[in-house]
């Protein structure tokens, strides 16, 4: 069979776009960590890794 | 409950309460949009990473903080922070191009300090060091032009005026100069180059 060299249009491409794994987890674990402390109306932020 | 069902209000909701699993759902719903969004303004894979990144911390950081009102929809909401931060990136790009290596072509090939090395400098020294006893070979007449001409960078109107002869006689001296020199270094069997 005759192989294919046209490459996949823009939007095929974007269809199967997903951000890496380490990237989402990452967030996930930021998240877990992150603490905001609130004295008076001043706000803290601390991560706790 | 089933979360995976769960509205995105709710699971904002479930989030604030502390509920960590809801963000994971929310991610992975809208993670694919989001990302395809910042990826068609950028077109670069590392940088939509980053972007997406940023804008997630941002989220996060929002709603922890109790800032996030929700007026707005979550998804319009975090697609506005992407929004922002890819004008972001494109004006801090703007400030300071930055060159990518993309494999095939390699900027450094053809950009150089313009800085001899240490060998290169002993060589360049070497070969005017040479070429200071080859002149001595010369006639007066047109060894004094070649040092007035190449060390002193006088002009032929100034070599001319100087030397009392016309400009064609000093050009012909010059010219004479560098046919001998290259005679003196044939004779000597010397290579000249760095």
């Amino acid at each position: 069979m005759g192989k294919l060299y046209t490459k996949s249009s823009k939007e095929e491409q974007l269809k199967h776009m997903n951000p890496k794994k380490e990237t989402v987890q990452f967030l996930l674990n930021y998240s877990k960590a992150l603490r905001i402390g609130e004295y008076q109306t001043m706000k803290f932020e601390s991560l706790l890794n | 409950m089933d979360n995976s069902k769960a509205t995105d209000a709710s699971l904002v909701r479930a989030y604030l309460k502390g509920n960590e699993n809801s963000l994971s759902i929310l991610i992975n719903r809208h993670q694919h949009r989001i990302y395809s969004f910042i990826y068609s303004k950028v077109f670069d894979k590392d940088i939509a990473e980053d972007v997406f990144q940023d804008t997630f911390i941002k989220v996060i950081n929002t709603l922890k903080r109790g800032k996030y009102n929700e007026e707005g929809k979550f998804l319009p909401w975090v697609m506005r922070i992407a929004h922002n931060l890819i004008i972001d990136h494109f004006r801090r790009n703007k400030r300071m191009p930055k060159f990518e290596n993309n494999g095939d072509f390699n900027i450094f090939s053809v950009l150089s300090d313009g800085e001899l090395n240490i060998e290169t400098q002993i060589i360049k020294d070497q070969i005017e060091c040479d070429v200071q006893e080859l002149i001595k070979e010369l006639p007066e007449d047109q060894l004094e032009v070649l040092t007035m001409r190449i060390y002193k960078d006088m002009s032929f109107k100034e070599i001319s005026e100087r030397t009392g002869v016309s400009i064609n006689t000093a050009l012909g001296r010059m010219r004479y100069a560098l046919i001998n020199l290259r005679k003196i270094i044939e004779k000597h069997n010397l290579i000249l180059t760095n």
